[in-house]
């Protein structure tokens, strides 16, 4: 064992603890019984808490001192050691960056290749069913995509107000005696019949689409895309009448704050609505899909 | 600073050449990485502990290179070499990780 009289002046709780002789390695024996300087390396002292006997600046010191050049023999092998290190170190960095399946272990090689197994399955699945897709539009002749196209433009036109509609809805007719009712009142309105699931909308003889506007004429009277409506206003919505007549009536909602604005907003539900007002499709000047994006 | 710098020349003249590791050496070659970084560690903590022996250093360097290769390769033909490995990196690993705790409480007292 190392002990105290070994290192005269040099008290370091830090080490001397016979775990580190059973975790150092055997060449530390025998440097220490050629030499009889201060011969422990590398101390293996786990857990140990070391009190700090140096002042704050004593370790860098000690650190600068044994730093300073010195041209000896062992600190040129030491260096020449270094520089094996370092190439080491490089080495085996870009070895493992270039290296692909060759160094890996056999456990990680068959999980490796069950993973790509099971993803070739995967994409044979989808193979298959695309495969199926693409005999099933060759064979049905051009009916089945015929169909899909045909829904698909349907759900548009009835979306952009090309095509009249029909369908169970409610029917909306609100009173405006005082000129009290602002364009934002209907917007609400509008915004909560799509909230409750209207398909198509109706104000007046105008239908609602994406890009309608509100807004008052100097009556007070409101103005529907440029059209200017007069009270009674009729809103004609298409879609589960129950949601959307509950909607129209909660608490504080539409048919609330129009009452406080001395309106009144009665709802008719019916089985069959007509929204026959139609808005004609005008190709948008400066929008432009965007192929890259999509 | 020497062995530092040689460290630094070490690096620079591995990226430059970008060598291949021999298919023989490749087993070995990281565990004794490992095993020269703690020798390493232990030299710093050495240092500091006002213990340092150039020559220590040295012959701890190699035997733990040596040492470590040689229990991978007795790994390998007893066909335990992966275990081994991850056995050899485990115990250098604590060795690294106390060292720079030493060093940490030297330089820093904290």
């Amino acid at each position: 064992m190392t002990g105290p009289d070994e290192h005269p002046g040099i008290p370091d709780p830090t080490r001397r603890e016979p775990a580190d002789r059973l975790a150092s390695e055997p060449v530390q024996s025998t440097t220490r019984a050629e030499h009889h300087e201060p011969a422990v390396q590398d101390v293996a002292a786990a857990g140990t808490e070391a009190t700090p006997v140096e002042t704050r600046t004593e370790g860098w010191s000690r650190l600068a001192r044994m730093g300073r050049p010195r041209l000896t023999k062992a600190n040129l092998l030491a260096t020449v050691l270094a520089v094996a290190l370092g190439f080491g170190v490089m080495t085996q960095v870009q070895q493992q960056h270039t290296t692909g399946l060759a160094s890996m272990s056999q456990a990680d090689l068959i999980a490796l290749l069950d993973s790509v197994n099971a993803r070739s399955g995967k994409l044979n699945t989808e193979i298959d069913t695309l495969t199926r897709l693409r005999d099933s539009l060759k064979t049905g002749g051009d009916a089945a995509a015929l169909k899909a196209a045909q829904d698909r433009l349907t759900t548009l036109q009835i979306l952009a107000g090309t095509i009249p509609v029909q369908g169970p809805g409610i029917t909306m007719t609100i009173t405006d005696p005082q000129k009290s009712v602002a364009s934002s009142n209907i917007l609400d309105a509008v915004e909560e019949l799509r909230d409750a699931g209207a398909e198509a909308i109706q104000i007046g003889p105008v239908r609602v689409v994406a890009s309608t506007w509100f807004a008052l004429s100097d009556q007070n009277t409101l103005i529907v895309d440029g059209t200017t409506l007069k009270p009674p206003y009729v809103v004609k919505a298409i879609g589960d009448s129950h949601t959307m007549s509950t909607a129209m009536a909660i608490p504080g909602g539409v048919v609330e704050s129009l009452r406080q604005l001395g309106s009144t907003a009665t709802i008719t539900s019916a089985n069959v609505i007509q929204v026959t007002a139609l808005r004609a499709s005008s190709q948008p000047r400066y929008a432009q899909p965007d192929k890259a994006a999509g | 600073m020497i062995p530092a710098l040689g460290l630094i020349i070490g690096v620079v003249v591995g990226v430059l050449l970008h060598p291949d590791v021999p298919t023989w050496l490749q087993a070995y070659l990281p565990i004794a990485i490992i095993a020269a970084l703690d020798a390493v560690f232990g030299a710093v903590r050495a240092v500091l502990d006002g213990i340092f022996d150039d020559k220590v250093f040295v012959v701890s360097f190699l035997s733990n290179v040596v040492v470590a290769s040689l229990i991978v390769f007795l790994g390998d033909q007893l066909g335990v070499g992966t275990q081994l490995s991850t056995g050899v990196v485990v115990v250098l690993g604590l060795r690294i990780f106390s060292n720079v705790a030493a060093i940490r409480r030297h330089l820093f007292h904290a």
